[in-house]
């Protein structure tokens, strides 16, 4: 009390200390409601958009990534795909053509035997006509000379008679 | 007034302690402070004695009185000159209440005199006293007056309301407005990074983050109504000029709140480390105890007394250093005199920010420590 007595700065005022706390309460509850309150929901509201939004970046940037590594296998695959495409394909090709090669010299085979054989007949028919024909025109000429040969009747018996002596029978 | 400056050095020690400012800058201004302002208050102090000696012969220049009026209360709010407003005087006697202004209490030479209401008022040193006939307090009678005038602190204080009201409010309808998908702009921009600052750097680390948003209107009503009245109180002329956060009243008022709301908050866990000290013998705990209750009320009491030593010093400071061209009476003086006041009045700003911080901050440590969880029983668990 000495203190308070000696310097009057330290001796509150009962009349400041009634205003102070009226002012600061009004202050208070005025603030609190209007003022804090919203600010402080604003502001949470934002930091948790924020950081939502971060979240989101960050699992669209996995996303990214997973599809990335999908496409590449996938890319990979359909690569691998082709290669084994073209060489089936080349297979296949190559079975054509020397399936193409095999038939067609069959076939060349074919024909030429056909040929051969074609050529054989008709050359064998050629023959037999050409021995039918020397025949009929050695058997004409027989006649031709015979009948002459035989136009009188004594040549004729002699020449039986000469061939009945050929004919031996047995 | 010598009696300040171990509170002051003390304070500022406190001060160093409790600063946990990343910036080193602050660090460094402080730590110059410490070591420049109690060699000038030193000084200040025998400057005064010598002009309680100068006085005696010339009664023109009183630097003590001066500096007072200046700290002190008033009835009515000096402009300039011979201009000042004057307030309302309201009074509460035994006979009833009791509405005049304040211009009545003196004469055109702005010398008090009495004012014969309900009883006979005059003006003693600033305040308000019932005199009797032959000009004396009358004692008696003075005990059941009870003067709640608007005074120049309170008119003040009304001021300082009004403008965070204005500010505060037309930054809390910007979130309204424009919502809150967009970055803040103008006057939000600027209370925004304050309110995150209280609400991250003061109110998280020191009560937690399950419990704080309970105590941040509380803690952000303190912080802005503590830096609005310590930044007006360093304007020199109205509307500042008062020096409503240097007024022991003001200090006290948050004090207490800061008392009742800690006490009123506090768990049993608080409770039960101040009366009975888990984890000691029982004479340790019945020695604690009593120590723990003071603490109860020792936390508020420096909270009230280290916001006003600090505002009232700072001003007495400025005061003194500008009383030096009125001592010499020579315009000189003021080639020191000025730039003495000028550094001290940058510090009184970086001041002025760090006790609004410090008082906010160790608000929100009582609240926190009132609050804090037992932890004895994890740690024993985890024993076991």
């Amino acid at each position: 009390m000495f203190i308070l007595e000696i310097n009057p700065l330290v001796l509150p005022d009962i009349g400041l200390v009634f205003w102070n706390t009226i002012a600061f309460l009004v202050l208070l509850v005025v603030l609190g409601k209007f003022a804090w309150k919203p600010m402080l929901k604003a502001i949470s509201e934002r930091e948790t958009g924020i950081e939502d939004a971060l979240l989101r970046a960050e699992k669209m940037k996995a996303d990214m990534a997973a599809m990335q590594n999908e496409n590449e296998a996938l890319l990979a695959k359909s690569r691998e795909e082709r290669a084994i495409l073209i060489k089936e394909a080349k297979e296949a090709s190559e079975k054509m053509v020397a399936e193409a090669k095999e038939k067609a010299k069959s076939e060349y085979d074919k024909i030429l035997t056909d040929a051969q054989s074609a050529i054989t007949q008709q050359k064998n028919a050629a023959i037999a006509d050409v021995r039918n024909q020397v025949g009929s025109l050695v058997v004409e000429i027989a006649e031709k000379v015979l009948r002459k040969e035989l136009s009188n009747k004594t040549d004729q018996e002699s020449y039986i008679k000469q061939l009945a002596d050929g004919v031996k029978l047995n | 007034m010598s009696s300040f400056i171990p509170i002051f050095a003390a304070n500022f020690e406190t001060l160093m302690a409790f600063l946990r400012i990343k910036s080193l800058l602050v660090l460094s201004l402080s730590l110059f402070a410490l070591a420049n302002l109690n060699p000038l208050l030193a000084n200040e102090t025998l400057a005064n004695q010598d002009s309680n000696i100068t006085a005696h012969e010339a009664k023109a220049f009183n630097v003590t009185e001066t500096i007072l009026e200046h700290i002190k209360d008033d009835h009515s709010w000096h402009l300039w000159g011979h201009t000042s407003i004057s307030l309302p005087v309201i009074l509460h006697s035994s006979k009833g209440f009791e509405v005049f202004s304040s211009a009545k209490l003196v004469d055109e030479h702005h010398e008090p005199i009495v004012f014969k209401g309900n009883f006979d008022y005059k003006l003693m040193e600033g305040k308000l006293k019932i005199v009797n006939a032959e000009g004396a307090i009358d004692e008696e009678l003075n005990k059941q007056l009870l003067d709640i005038s608007i005074t120049k602190n309170v008119a003040s204080l009304f001021v300082s309301v009004l403008l965070i009201l204005v500010i505060i409010l037309s930054a809390a309808n910007a979130y309204k407005k424009t919502g809150v998908t967009t970055a803040p702009k103008g006057i939000q921009s600027f209370m925004e990074p304050i309110v995150l600052f209280v609400r991250d750097e003061l109110a998280i680390p020191n009560i937690g983050k399950k419990k704080y948003a309970k105590f941040m209107p509380f803690l952000l009503t303190i912080f802005f109504l503590i830096l609005t009245n310590n930044f007006l109180g360093l304007i020199p002329f109205f509307p500042g000029g008062a020096n409503v956060s240097g007024n022991i009243a003001f200090t006290m008022m948050l004090a207490v709140c800061v008392f009742i709301v800690v006490n009123l908050s506090a768990n049993k866990n608080y409770w039960q480390h101040i009366f009975w000290m888990p984890g000691m013998h029982w004479s340790m705990k019945l020695f604690l105890a009593p120590i723990e209750l003071i603490g109860v009320f020792t936390k508020p009491i420096s909270l009230m007394i280290r916001l006003f030593a600090n505002i009232t010093a700072g001003h007495i400071l400025v005061l003194s250093l500008i009383c030096i061209i009125f001592i010499f009476k020579t315009v000189f003086a003021s080639a020191i005199a000025i730039p003495f006041a000028v550094f001290i009045g940058m510090i009184e700003l970086l001041v002025a920010f760090l006790q609004a911080y410090i008082f906010t901050m160790l608000t929100a440590m009582y609240i926190g420590m009132a609050n804090e969880e037992h932890h004895h029983e994890h740690n024993e668990a985890a024993h076991h």
